[in-house]
């Protein structure tokens, strides 16, 4: 089971904070972006497009990542901390 | 209930802990509001060679893209903004030889002319806390889990990236 947090943007359109998918031992990207599909194929467009980050256990990946069971997998938008 | 990553403390805090002073802890997100000289203060304390202290601090400002803005509200990922800004805090240390650094980010709902986050840069003389803190804010931005969304007389809207 992998989860798959959604923030800011990302957490309007999917209508949601969280997914949880079964996807085996492991996983590729594709796979990863068909079972984000099912909640919303927009983001999982998103992601193919590479029009969002994808972090993988809090760290920043390559869409050439393979997903482990167990992983915490997480869609970003562009940043905008700081000041205003 | 959530609860707050803090790596100095190597513990995890609530995250409606009362944090309003300066605690320990040379990163933290918070909720509430920050004293200033509090965290100056604080990061005074750490070595009596600090002889340059630069402060960053960054305000809600009311004005944005030609809208004018009614209220901000910030957004984190939980211990992963936490994690990114220690990495931030260590490689300024390491990159511009300063003594210490502490960062303070702001999440949530946040007024107009509210503070949003500070960083105070700590050296031996002053050329290297002044490089070391524009070299921090600017790499908070690209690399932290901090998302912003303005409220405006058009609507609520994520604001994609900062100057």
């Amino acid at each position: 089971m992998i989860t798959v947090k959604y923030f800011a943007s990302l957490k309007e359109i999917a209508k949601k904070e969280e997914d949880q998918f079964q996807l085996g031992n492991s996983a590729s990207f594709e796979q990863l972006c068909q079972a984000i599909s099912q909640t919303s194929p927009t983001l999982g467009d998103m992601v193919r497009e590479k029009k969002v980050m994808v972090s993988v256990n809090m760290d920043v990946v390559q869409p050439d990542t393979i997903i482990q069971d167990g992983d915490e997998v997480a869609l970003l938008p562009p940043f905008s901390g700081g000041l205003a | 209930m959530k609860w707050l990553y803090c790596p100095h403390s190597q513990a995890a805090l609530h995250e409606n802990t009362f944090m309003s002073t300066a605690t320990e802890s040379k990163v933290r997100i918070q909720r509430e509001d920050f004293v200033v000289t509090d965290e100056i203060e604080m990061m005074k304390r750490v070595s009596q060679n600090i002889g340059g202290i630069v402060t960053f601090l960054g305000t809600g400002r009311e004005l944005s893209k030609g809208e004018n803005i009614s209220k901000l509200d910030f957004e984190h990922y939980p211990q992963m903004a936490e994690k990114k800004l220690e990495e931030l805090r260590v490689e300024a240390i390491e990159r511009f030889k300063i003594i210490d650094m502490s960062i303070v980010h702001r999440i949530g709902e946040i007024d107009i002319g509210e503070n949003i986050v500070l960083i105070v840069a700590c050296g031996e003389h002053r050329a290297e806390a002044f490089k070391a803190c524009e070299w921090a804010i600017a790499e908070l931005k690209r690399t932290t889990p901090i998302w912003k969304r303005e409220t405006t007389s058009n609507g609520d809207v994520w604001v994609s990236a900062t100057p």
